[in-house]
């Protein structure tokens, strides 16, 4: 690929990229959230087509005008975000686009063919489930069955390893090396040094839309290297932390057990606390319960068993707004679908959940003049980027909509502060400025429980580390100190001691 | 390879002027669309929109004589119309669609023939009797809305069809009371007249004191329509019930999340829509024929669906919309066929969506040319108003 | 007349009642399967009612005036797609859009059409030999109109279509998850017009069946509602066409009740004598459909038998 340019609205995505991969090797493209590489990969897979540049194939030219025709020159990509169809089964997403069969569907046939390529890559799936049957890991080697079925020579993976346990990463990687002593081609995008370390031959890094490092080989570049090329200056790996000072216990959680939206037993006797000045954080690989833990804490989804106390309040079961006014806040996963209202004010907001108070109510009424102040007050102190006070939230990028959320839910004062995936999509600054915020509240003594996928955040930011897995919690650690394999392998499924120190 | 490149981009924000000059236009477009129709179905279009004028508004010479029928007709045709609205604004802006204003406006009706004809004494002072049909109107509009809102916020059933389905229902149920039926009239398919006492005020009532007013048949609906209009203005933009609305009409998980109460507020919601297209009947059967009869509208329980669109929710600009469609229909009663009004109003609605949407997009014109260097970002990390919007691309 | 063979009479009035809407309510199954909602059904069905009476009345043949009514909401119906789809606007208003455009344009065209009375050429009954003569079966099923074996035709034929062939596999996953038929090079926005659009005749080809087959004739307003009755039977259908069959013939059986009890000679009630009940029975339908949905949005809800996902959204690549 040569000379690649791509511009969304308001972004440079790909500025002038060169990248070039040679046959029967793993290539890695390393960069941050933000800095280009999916989208280099879309045009690369034919999603997208580049405003500038070119693409050679073994040599020849190629355009392309959709995916149909990368697959054709054997380009196939696995996406990050799953591209199968929940309701169908393998097979039936496996053909799905295909010019053969023409009309009609022989499924025992293509079950077949499906059932012997699966065998022979090793990538064991039952060609007859329903995809949203299937576990996470079986999803992707679906995706990678589906490529392999076109005959792609070429494989892009996208952040493959981001939903899966260490375990499975290894089987990937085994895979993977595999495939690439077999003659194919892979490129894997990753954003996490340690992998790309592991895992490729070569290493080319992107930062905001631009190659900083070519085609290095792996093993003639260190970590500190890469993340210097990924992020432009020295990396804090961790941020000070003052030492630990709890209080009292602000929220206990007592044999929890809850559901997931298909039925299935999501949360099943999940016991812990958080003391106040404390951050708790609970790690685990993504869809082990954890969505569901902060919606039961916060009030927005049926606990079927177990207590919730806040502050010594049974909360079990009450409504969000009862949870609100006990001084619990929520910094929701989801910031543009759950956490804000798009087409509303940035102050408008701000006020989500202190309308219902003087000074902002006035008897029924809104105060719209305590309404602006309260909106320039957060926007000045937290920095919030934003054209107009009433600006639409939908117009704020991902690093100011979080600060908004985050001044928002910390103006209230809540003792217990619920925070899940503060920092997924933001890039390292914003990524840093929430840090030092959630820091700056464990200090003025509130409560904080920590949900996240990314490891290295829990580590970064925790004072004690819980793992979830299928709905309960394997074990305990300190921070300080924390053994990352026994973490893996709480991630993955084997229940461990607790290690932490009960404090007082 | 393209030397020019002729791309369509989505723009980030639209300006309210955009806006303004999408629908305008989007009007001036459908003008011009009706009247290819209906040239195509064999009528004059310059014939019928100058005599849809001159039904509606009347011309300026009218006016210097003192002749205002026009206007008063169209207001007297626009207050079913702006009530209608309203009730319908009030669920759109909670993303309910209340298709069922028609039924729900017919139910008014009814309840409010029954106080007049039935429940109250003839000689019942005036004020009581209006008040108490006005209230019964909305009780009866309102509770007709509040069954599909009920089954929308216990059973999460579709409102849509629930608030159309019951708009046939209501047909009949007025056609059972009016036709050969308990209310009809010697035998004819309405109800007998109605006192005096429930008859709403009109301009020419005042005809004494105000020779000007003589013959005009504009009535106190319309003055409800502007309370209306007004009170509904306030509840949605500076009380803390419409901001309510507001945030679960345009997302309503976060207003879960922030602790509203959604099957609460659907509930509050429909009846009101309901109760203020109850109250359009009333007025319509109180202020206008003065007693009940089968199909005694021609659909302005959907014009004023139209109508609030067109206003695109804003209870102000409905005042405008409402008189738009109220001399259409006034100025269409001329026409043969009397499908146009209707038919024209559906093509301003489809016109003004797609000019709406196009005020979205912007045509980008871009040359294909090597650019020196590159675009510099400056090295080091900071928070600078550039923040790349990071939407999940890697 | 006894029990059996008034309810002969009914069941078989009822499936050629109902048959117009079936084929309005298989043309939104499609069109709803590929991820768009249409609400104009009742727009479409009545400028296909009064374009095929206008064209037969014209020409005296029925079947330029089936494909002319076809045709006419077809076209129809590529506005809402454009719309929809290419505009990205709101589904729910532009079906809504399309619904009053149709109605009153159907009416404005009609007008002239309302006064004929003389004899227009219409689609015959057939009664096919052998199996018509099968006791109680054969006067149901076998003794029908032409366009009612036509719709015994396409139900299964659309069935089969939808869950065992490439295009339909293709269609649902369009309606399903468009970003994964997008990435495998499945043209969405192609399949979305064309769906659409088939939505569109199939509710012409309703129309028209109404208004030169069934009840021949034309009004303002022909069709009373059915075209909104389709919509809410293909939630009841679940997107099946062959549950949303049943539930078009079961709503036909209800329209038919009023009238056919009004027959003194029916035991039981007849409505002759009992007017109240005559005027309840024509809120059946409308009732009927309400509790459709009722019974339609529980099961969704428990039985995972949702809509498909993707209904109502625009698809806008790039966008997760």
């Amino acid at each position: 690929m040569q000379g690649i340019v791509k511009r969304f609205p308001g972004v440079l995505a790909n500025d002038h990229v060169d990248f070039t991969v040679r046959r029967g090797e793993i290539h890695a493209l390393l960069g941050e959230n933000g800095a280009g590489k999916t989208t280099l990969m879309n045009i690369l897979s034919g999603l997208y087509r580049p405003d500038e540049g070119e693409i050679r194939v073994r040599g020849e030219r190629c355009v392309f005008h959709s995916p149909r025709d990368a697959i054709a020159r054997g380009i196939g990509m696995v996406h990050q975000h799953f591209m199968l169809v929940p309701s169908q089964t393998v097979a039936e997403n496996i053909i799905l686009g295909l010019d053969r069969p023409r009309f009609l569907l022989n499924l025992p046939r293509i079950e077949a063919e499906v059932a012997r390529l699966a065998e022979q890559y090793r990538l064991l799936v039952h060609p007859r489930a329903k995809i949203w049957q299937l576990s996470v890991g079986e999803q992707q080697r679906v995706e990678v069955l589906k490529m392999l079925y076109r005959g792609a020579q070429i494989l892009i993976m996208d952040e493959p390893t981001a939903v899966l346990t260490p375990q499975e990463v290894r089987d990937l990687f085994h895979t993977l090396r595999e495939m690439a002593r077999g003659g194919h081609t892979i490129i894997f995008i990753s954003h996490k040094l340690d992998e790309v370390l592991a895992i490729a031959d070569r290493v080319t890094v992107l930062r905001r839309g631009r190659v900083t490092a070519a085609g290095l080989p792996a093993q003639s570049v260190t970590k500190p290297e890469l993340a210097r090329l990924m992020v432009g200056r020295e990396v804090l790996f961790r941020l000070s932390k003052a030492p630990i000072r709890p209080g009292p216990v602000v929220l206990a959680v007592e044999e929890l057990w809850a559901e997931s939206d298909k039925g299935l037993p999501a949360l099943r006797g999940v016991s812990f606390q958080v003391r106040s000045g404390e951050v708790v954080g609970i790690a685990g690989v993504a869809g082990n319960g954890q969505s569901e833990l902060a919606q039961v804490i916060t009030g927005l989804r049926r606990a079927t068993g177990g207590r919730i106390l806040v502050g010594g309040q049974d909360v079990t079961n009450r409504p969000a707004r009862v949870v609100i006014e006990n001084g619990v806040g929520h910094v929701p996963e989801d910031r543009s679908a759950v956490g804000s209202v798009p087409d509303l004010g940035v102050d408008e907001n701000l006020i989500l959940k202190a309308y219902r108070e003087p000074p902002i109510a006035n008897g029924p009424f809104l105060d719209t003049g305590a309404v602006e102040r309260h909106a320039s007050h957060l926007v000045r102190e937290f920095n919030i980027l934003t054209p107009r006070l009433n600006a639409p939230a939908r117009l704020l990028s991902g690093g100011n909509l979080q600060r908004l959320i985050l001044a928002r839910e910390v103006s209230a004062q809540p003792r217990l502060l619920v925070a899940v995936d503060p920092t997924r999509g933001l890039d390292v600054g914003a990524t840093e400025a929430v840090h030092r915020l959630l820091l700056a509240q464990r200090e003025s003594g509130k409560a904080i429980l920590l949900i996240s996928e990314d490891l290295d955040e829990i580590l970064a930011l925790a004072d004690r580390i819980l793992v979830i897995y299928e709905g309960q919690i394997m074990g305990e650690v300190a921070a300080e100190g924390a053994d990352v394999n026994t973490v893996g392998l709480m991630m993955a499924g084997t229940r461990m001691p607790s290690t932490a120190v009960e404090s007082g | 390879m393209a030397d020019r490149v002729i791309r369509i981009e989505p723009r980030l924000e639209t300006t309210r002027l955009a806006s303004v000059i999408a629908s305008v236009g989007g009007l001036m477009l459908a003008l011009l669309i009706g009247a290819a129709l209906l040239r195509a179905a064999g009528a004059d279009p310059l014939a019928a929109y100058g005599a849809i004028l001159r039904e509606a508004f009347g011309t300026p010479a009218d006016w210097a004589a003192g002749r205002f029928y026009g206007l008063s007709d169209t207001i007297v045709r626009a207050t079913p119309i702006l009530l209608t609205g309203l009730g319908v604004l009030l669920g759109f802006k909670m993303r309910l669609w209340n298709i069922g204003a028609e039924g729900q406006l017919f139910m008014g009706a009814w309840a409010a023939t029954g106080i007049a004809l039935f429940v109250l004494p003839k000689d019942t002072p005036k004020p009581l009797m209006l008040t108490t049909m006005a209230l019964a109107g909305m009780l009866a509009g309102g509770l007709w809305a509040l069954i599909p809102g009920a089954l929308k916020a216990w059973l999460g059933v579709n409102e849509i069809i629930t608030t159309l389905m019951l708009n046939y229902v209501a047909f009949q149920w007025i056609s059972f009371f009016v036709v050969a039926g308990p209310w009809s009239e010697r035998g004819f398919q309405l109800s007998p007249q109605f006192p005096e006492s429930a008859w709403l005020p009109r301009l020419t009532d005042y005809a004494h004191r105000v020779p000007a007013f003589a013959g005009l048949t504009a009535h106190l609906g319309f003055v409800f329509g502007l309370v209306a209009a007004a009170a509904l203005w306030l509840i949605l933009y500076r009380s803390r019930w419409g901001y309510e609305i507001r945030v679960i009409g345009d997302n309503p998980q976060a207003a879960r999340y922030a602790g509203m109460n959604l099957a609460r507020n659907i509930l509050l919601v429909m009846f009101i829509s309901g109760a203020l297209a109850g109250l359009a009947g009333m007025s319509e059967v109180a202020g206008v024929v003065h007693r009940l009869q089968d199909r005694f509208s021609p659909g302005y329980g959907f014009s004023g669906i139209i109508a609030a669109w067109l206003a695109k929710l804003n209870p102000w600009a409905i005042l405008l919309t409402s008189l738009l469609f109220g001399g259409l229909l006034v100025g269409a009663k001329q026409l043969q066929p009397t499908g146009i009004a209707f038919m024209l109003q559906g093509v301003i609605l489809f016109v003004v969506i797609g000019a709406e949407m196009l005020t979205r997009y912007r045509l980008v014109i871009a040359r294909h040319q090597a650019v020196p260097g590159g675009l510099g970002v400056p090295a080091g990390l900071e928070i600078t108003p550039t923040d790349p919007p990071t939407r999940g691309e890697g | 007349m006894d029990l059996l063979q008034f309810l002969i009479n009914i069941l078989a009035a009822g499936i050629a009642t109902g048959t117009p809407i079936l084929f309005a309510m298989l043309g939104e199954i499609l069109a709803e399967r590929s991820g768009v909602l249409n609400l104009g059904v009742e727009g479409m069905m009545l400028m296909g009612a009064v374009s095929a009476f206008g064209v037969s009345h014209a020409t005296g043949n029925v079947g330029l005036a089936l494909l002319a009514g076809m045709l006419a909401a077809g076209a129809l119906s590529l506005v809402h797609a454009f719309v929809a789809i290419s505009l990205r606007a709101d589904q729910v208003v532009s079906g809504l859009a399309l619904t009053f455009l149709g109605t009153g344009l159907s009416a404005v065209i009609g007008a002239p059409l309302v006064i004929v009375r003389e004899a227009v050429a219409r689609i015959p009954a057939l009664p096919i030999p052998m199996l018509s003569s099968i006791p109680v079966i054969g006067p149901i099923l076998f003794q029908q109109n032409l366009v009612v074996y036509l719709g015994f035709i396409l139900v299964p034929l659309l069935w089969f279509l939808i869950h065992h062939t490439r295009p339909g596999l293709h269609l649902r996953a369009v309606g399903e998850y468009p970003a994964a038929a997008d990435a495998l090079g499945i043209n969405i926005i192609a399949l979305r017009y064309l769906y659409v659009f088939l939505g569109g005749l199939l509710a012409g080809l309703g129309g028209g069946a109404l208004s030169i087959a069934i009840d021949p004739g034309w009004l303002e307003g022909k069709t009373a509602g059915q075209g909104w009755i389709a919509v809410g039977l293909v939630i009841f259908a679940a997107w099946d066409p062959i549950r949303g069959a049943f539930g078009a013939y079961l709503f036909g059986v209800l329209r038919r009740l009023p009238l056919d009890l009004q027959n003194p000679l029916v035991p039981l009630i007849s409505t002759a004598n009992n007017p109240t009940l005559g005027r309840f029975l024509d809120m059946l339908p409308y009732l009927f459909t309400i509790v459709v949905l009722i019974i339609g949005s529980r099961e969704a809800l428990r039985k995972r038998l949702g809509a498909p996902a993707a209904l109502g959204v625009p698809y806008v690549r790039g966008e997760k």
